[in-house]
């Protein structure tokens, strides 16, 4: 390929990608403008706030996930990892003293211990990733199942987990909205300014060329799924902290929602592609649609059934595979 | 080596997965009936039975889209939307219940073609795409059955349930039939050997004139027309429908599990439903050892899920065949 040629293919991918981000960014738009038409309360600051604070927490997870999407790899253990981060958070701060201060530190080490199980089996047992994932999904429901006993803890959230994700220090931006930003700013920095960042979009565009160039293809798919499995676990804090308990399958909403925010903000799912820009327009995506959904008091049944259509249909309209054989 | 090899030892080596299953579920069943307090009688094999079938149609259906290296995240929850529906439409005259019969299996009919347009003309990845509709047809389902209930024809549930001669499960029969008159027919088709063409090279057998987007298309659907059957059986094992989601994940999940331990493999092109019939029936064989041995139910889901992981890591056995380590990358 010459070089002029190289040039016009890079800027059709730019080009492509930026598209997918703005598709999600117009796609918030409308969903604003038919929130107001139904509810004029709808643009209000303070719900528009309430928003974001609900979307913090989707988009910790929608993190890890973008990292696990870009490698071209998925990670189906979100759910019960999710759930685990809460339970196990609240767990240890059922604890009096030193170990009753560290709930959210442990809840992060186990996500993260799971993670660190999921990017061995996907990186040197070649197990692929979803199903890999998925059975590590279960044995983090099965342990969350003996731990309990089957039903809904009896412990508490700590005052911390509590500040993180539902207090206001700066008056009227929540914390969780900060929480947010401050690990998007990290993991923007990351992807763009690290030699690991780097390497993450390259593997997602040919893992045999980073082995070929010594680019430890194993270690940076542990460290990504490792880092997934601690912002599930996080999230899972947050969310205990917010409902200020942790329940069976806490987090079972969250893996459509979290692959479809970062799939529909424009990231490729079978890897290379994809910013955290376009994740985070996906998260308020998602979150605005379902905030919709729900003042519309459709019910229960409905609300699900137009989830999955609109999902589908904003797929098909900018989350399309390339045409042609793969 | 010395010599060629006998056709019976091709066949044995093709076969690999599916007799080792069969094998295994083999050894389990005897010491569950050897440890059982009724032993062999035709209860417990009926029992086992119901429950093991429920599985293995579950999992046939997961089957074919695999073998394509696609997967279906939504069997479950057609499984459970057909359940939801069956419960509705199996009571009245034979004549009704015929036609309920026939407007469940359309049902499951019509999600898998649902799955298989989205797939295969919306050019979507069949994990998101079936997770999506998942959630739709788990909401079809709650719209059916809101709260857990059902008229469900009695002697038609009973006669679906139980033996014939207190020896033959009728859904052992049910399960055998649908075998015989889908799935090997099927495989012999056009479209059947094409499902396999596509997992072992889409390239090649685009490049072959396979016809891709119609073989995919038909997995999804045969997928959504087992999951039915199963859903239909279910309504008669429980004589009620509930729009169950934690049921609907379980299944998907143990459906996968079935798939693997089959001998069907994740990346498509090699396995079929015999293995996973096997597969399905060793996973539900493990949950009555674990009744019969007194284990803690508790304790279940976990040594479900190791089991799991186990059976999935045990595929990379074939890491150690492999002479350049160039081949394990993309």
């Amino acid at each position: 390929m010459t070089g002029a040629a190289t040039l016009r293919a890079l800027g059709a991918r730019l080009r492509g990608a930026d598209r997918a981000v703005l598709a999600a960014i117009g796609c918030n738009v409308l969903l604003l403008i038919a929130g107001a038409l139904y509810d004029a309360n709808f643009l209000s600051l303070d719900y528009l706030l309430l928003q974001l604070q609900v979307a913090s927490f989707l988009g910790v997870i929608a993190t890890g996930v973008l990292l696990v999407v870009l490698l071209g790899h998925i990670d189906l253990s979100i759910p019960w990892v999710v759930t685990l981060g809460g339970m196990m958070s609240t767990a240890t701060a059922g604890h009096t003293g030193i170990v009753g201060s560290l709930a959210i530190p442990v809840a992060i080490a186990c996500g993260a211990g799971f993670g660190i199980a999921n990017g061995i089996g996907v990186a040197y047992l070649r197990v692929p990733s979803m199903i890999f994932t998925l059975a590590t999904n279960t044995i983090a429901q099965g342990l969350m199942v003996v731990h309990t006993g089957g039903f809904a803890p009896q412990d508490h959230a700590t005052p911390a987990m509590h500040f993180l994700a539902v207090e206001r220090t700066i008056p009227g931006i929540p914390n969780a909205v900060w929480v947010w930003a401050a690990l998007g700013g990290a993991t923007v920095a990351m992807l763009r300014r690290t030699g690991f960042g780097r390497r993450i979009y390259a593997i997602g565009n040919g893992e045999r060329a980073v082995y070929l160039s010594r680019g430890h293809v194993g270690r940076v798919v542990i460290a990504c799924f490792a880092i997934s499995g601690a912002c599930s676990a996080f999230a899972g804090v947050l969310l205990a902290g917010y409902s200020t308990k942790a329940y069976q399958a806490m987090g079972d909403p969250y893996l459509l929602s979290a692959i479809a925010a970062v799939v529909l903000g424009g990231a490729n799912i079978l890897g290379g592609r994809g910013s955290y820009l376009g994740t985070v327009a996906g998260v308020i995506l998602v979150t605005l649609l379902q905030s919709i959904l729900s003042i519309a008091q459709i019910s229960d049944a409905g609300r699900q059934v137009i989830y999955g259509t609109v999902i589908i249909a904003m797929l098909l309209a900018y989350g399309r595979r390339p045409k042609g054989v793969s | 080596m010395t010599g060629r090899r006998s056709d019976l030892g091709y066949w044995l080596a093709a076969q690999r997965g599916p007799l080792a299953a069969a094998a295994l579920f083999a050894a389990m069943f005897a010491l569950f009936v050897a440890k059982h307090p009724a032993g062999l009688s035709g209860s417990v094999v009926n029992t086992a039975a119901n429950k093991g079938v429920l599985l293995a149609l579950v999992a046939m259906a997961q089957t074919l889209p695999v073998l394509t290296s696609g997967l279906d995240l939504s069997v479950g929850s057609v499984f459970v939307m057909t359940n939801c529906l069956a419960s509705t439409t199996l009571a009245g005259t034979p004549v009704q219940i015929g036609l309920g019969i026939a407007a469940v299996l359309g049902a499951g009919i019509a999600c898998g073609a649902i799955n298989g347009l989205v797939v295969v003309v919306g050019r979507l990845q069949p994990i998101i795409a079936t997770l999506a509709t998942g959630a739709i047809y788990q909401g079809i389902a709650l719209w059916l059955r809101p709260a857990p209930g059902g008229d469900v024809h009695e002697g038609f549930a009973d006669f679906m349930t139980s033996s014939l001669h207190d020896a033959v499960p009728v859904s052992l029969l049910i399960l055998i039939a649908t075998v015989v008159v889908i799935w090997l027919p099927y495989r012999r088709t056009a479209l059947g050997r094409a499902a396999y063409a596509i997992g072992s090279s889409e390239q090649a057998a685009y490049m072959s004139g396979v016809p891709v987007a119609r073989a995919k298309f038909a997995t999804y659907v045969l997928a959504g027309l087992f999951a039915a059957v199963a859903g239909l059986l279910l309504t008669c094992v429980t004589e009620s429908g509930e729009a169950n989601a934690l049921l609907a994940g379980s299944y998907t999940l143990s459906s996968i599990a079935a798939v693997v331990l089959g001998g069907t493999a994740l990346y498509g092109g090699a396995g079929g439903v015999i293995g996973t019939i096997f597969g399905a029936f060793v996973l539900r064989t493990i949950g009555d050892l674990l009744f019969v041995f007194d284990m803690d139910a508790l304790s279940q889901p976990l040594f479900l899920g190791v089991v799991l992981l186990v059976s999935v890591s045990l595929g990379s056995l074939r890491l150690l065949r492999v002479k350049r380590r160039l081949d394990l990358y993309r």
